[in-house]
């Protein structure tokens, strides 16, 4: 590993202030992603500010519905009653993720901002567009059988492997942000803080440099009873996804008033399935109504050479999480 | 010679040859030596008459060697410490008070500067659960964690688990259901299932958990959720009926029977002359 300074944050605005005024500084959370990728030289940092301290862990209720702290840990956050209750959808994406041992470490700002799980952007050998821009895409045309299925272009085709982040496109959360500038913060949309990779994958968070993560807002929702979040990976625990789905449903009077599908695995970002929502809604629920949404979502899917299985993985799973999610497995 | 030439100038004028400068920083990126080792490098290394040659012997000794720290080791005398961090904590119950380079993982401050190797490295990158330890009551990845991070924190390693003679019920239950074979995924297996319990006694839920929405303390594990919880500690050995039924005996409070004991010396006589008797037999 490369030497860095360690300095730690006294609180949001020095913190802030610390990584504006070195654009060769990262924030360590957890600790979890970056001190991995500085161990295998793809991250370089001189300096890392340690946002660890910082009162942004706290978790409460709050006029629109719950706010989770960017610096609670996955485990807390899965943990804690108000989730469970209300948001069971989002325990179950985080417990499904990685280890009890790295949730215990990873914290949810951190979680979002992650960095992908491309053996070709960790090997600094070869070409990476998101590691080197400019110095082409290995993957393409390299073994990618565990990679994107939808909105890949020639100079990215990985995935985002968050599980989290898939139940929090599928629960419509906000992002909340301290810009650069100062103490005065924003919101963004979950759909909107990942961006597919176009023509420029090293830059694929809505964050501008030195932005710092302070809190995610969840919505109320009457999908606590009815939501589902299904992985698919190559072990049945402590794997990323192949495919994963976060499904949500609202009834009333024995049709479906709402309907929420996420997809993760398959894109640079989680995937909202807006089609196969849009083909739910109104419909009386029964597997014929899940699998004739879920092939809809699918007839877009653009597979590269080695995963088109994910394809058809895709079609089922997404139709067992609705089964799932309208029978109240969450439950 | 005209190379002699040059050298000498470099030696009297500090003006080295820039290809040797260049080939210097090459081999000095592949072997992964930065900031003050490498400076120093430049400054006494090449001056002191331990040239790029020397460099691609060492380089070849990491290779075979595969210890990380050996290059720096030419400087150990006069290195002093990069970035240096100063970290005080509390590991098996003692304070320590350390000063380290600030990359100094968690891990390796147990391993390489305090002696306490009961802690295991395995990969290294957060991928088999050999290095972990419990920091404030939590179970954590000791190689996922920067020692920098620790001040003020409690640290539980596998040597800080039993009382004196007296073994943590989980230690003894490994040993009495037969939880590992190599041994060296078990300090890292063990801290995990310590954790593990008090993390059932609070009612954390796993992904093999049923019911998220319902909440309760005092959880009894099925073999399904032990599994599930126990998933970030590998085992390449394969003792995982082993590791859950110890698990499972401690979560349960409940004694079951062990499978195995020691034989006995009759046995053992008994087993010998049968040997024997065989070998007679054969001939
Ligand atoms: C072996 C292994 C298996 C895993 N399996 C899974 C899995 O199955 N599913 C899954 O979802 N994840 C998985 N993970 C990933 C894990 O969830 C992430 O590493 C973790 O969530 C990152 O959080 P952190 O706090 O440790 O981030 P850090 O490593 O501290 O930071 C990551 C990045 O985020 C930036 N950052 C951190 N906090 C903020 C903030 N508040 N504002 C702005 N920037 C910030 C940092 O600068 C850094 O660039 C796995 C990880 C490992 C090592
Ligand atoms: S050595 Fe830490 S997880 Fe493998
Ligand atoms: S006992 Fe050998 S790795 Fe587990």
């Amino acid at each position: 590993m490369r030497p860095f300074k360690f300095t730690k944050a006294k609180d949001e605005a020095d913190a802030v202030r610390l990584v504006s005024a070195n654009r060769d500084a990262q924030y360590i959370a957890g600790g979890t992603n970056i001190v991995d990728l500085m161990k295998e030289d793809v991250r370089r940092p001189n300096e890392l500010i340690d946002i660890s301290g910082l009162k942004l862990t706290r978790i409460k209720t709050i006029p629109s519905g719950l706010s989770i702290g960017a610096l609670a840990t996955n485990t807390d956050t899965a943990n804690h009653p108000l989730v469970r209750q209300q948001f069971p959808l989002l325990s179950q994406a985080i417990l499904a993720g990685a280890s009890a041992q790295i949730r215990n470490m990873a914290t949810n700002g951190g979680n979002l901002m992650q960095q992908v799980r491309c053996w070709y952007f960790y090997d600094v050998a070869v070409a990476c567009n998101r590691r080197e821009p400019g110095s082409g895409c290995s993957a393409l045309g390299g073994l990618n059988r565990r990679y994107a299925i939808f909105g890949w272009s020639e100079s990215c085709v990985a995935v985002n492997p968050s599980d989290m982040a898939v139940a929090l496109a599928a629960l419509d959360a906000v992002v909340n942000v301290t810009e650069t500038s100062g103490t005065t913060g924003y919101g963004i949309p979950i759909t909107e803080f990942h961006k597919l990779p176009g023509d420029a994958p090293h830059r694929d968070k809505a964050l501008e440099p030195g932005e710092l993560i302070t809190s995610i807002e969840l919505p109320r929702n009457n999908f606590a009873a009815n939501s589902y979040y299904l992985k698919v990976g190559e072990r049945t625990s402590y794997s990323f996804a192949l495919v994963s789905v976060a499904a949500a449903l609202e009834l009333a009077g024995g049709r479906i008033k709402q309907a929420r599908v996420a997809l993760g695995g398959v894109a640079n970002k989680p995937w909202r399935a807006y089609d196969a929502e849009k083909m739910l809604v109104g419909k009386t629920p029964s597997r014929e109504a899940f699998e004739a949404a879920a092939a809809e979502e699918m007839k877009k899917a653009q597979p590269l050479e080695h995963n088109e299985y994910k394809v058809e993985l895709g079609r089922r799973a997404i139709t067992l999480a609705l089964l799932r999610a309208f029978k109240g497995a969450a439950e | 010679m005209n190379d002699h030439r040059e050298d000498e100038d470099y030696l009297l004028n500090g003006e080295e040859r820039p290809e040797t400068r260049a080939d210097g920083e090459k081999l000095l990126d592949e072997l992964g030596i930065f900031g003050v080792a490498r400076r120093r490098f430049f400054e006494q290394g090449l001056a002191g008459g331990l040239g790029v040659f020397a460099l691609q012997l060492l380089a070849k000794e990491k290779a075979l060697a595969a210890v990380e720290t050996a290059p720096d080791a030419v400087f150990a005398e006069n290195a002093g410490l990069e970035n240096a961090v100063r970290v005080s904590l509390k590991i098996n119950g003692a304070a320590q008070s350390v000063e380290i380079d600030s990359r100094t993982a968690l891990v390796d401050l147990l391993r390489e500067n305090l002696g306490l190797t009961g802690t295991k490295k395995g990969c290294d990158q957060g991928q088999c659960g050999a290095c972990t330890v419990i920091v404030d009551g939590r179970r954590v990845l000791s190689c996922l964690t920067l020692a920098a991070r620790c001040e003020g924190k409690t640290v539980t390693t596998v040597e800080g688990l039993a009382k004196g003679d007296e073994l943590h019920p989980v230690q003894a239950a490994f040993i009495k259901h037969d939880g590992f074979q190599c041994g060296y995924c078990t300090p890292g297996q063990i801290c995990s299932a310590v954790a593990l319990l008090d993390e059932a006694k609070n009612g954390e839920a796993s992904a093999a958990t049923k019911n998220l929405r319902a909440t309760a303390r005092d959880l009894k594990l099925s073999d399904e959720e032990i599994r599930e919880r126990m998933s970030g500690n590998v085992c390449r050995c394969g003792a995982y009926p082993g590791i859950v039924a110890a698990i499972r005996e401690v979560q349960a409070g409940r004694e079951t029977a062990q499978y195995w004991q020691f034989a006995t010396e009759e046995e053992i006589a008994a087993a010998m002359s049968a040997g024997e008797e065989e070998r007679d037999a054969a001939v």
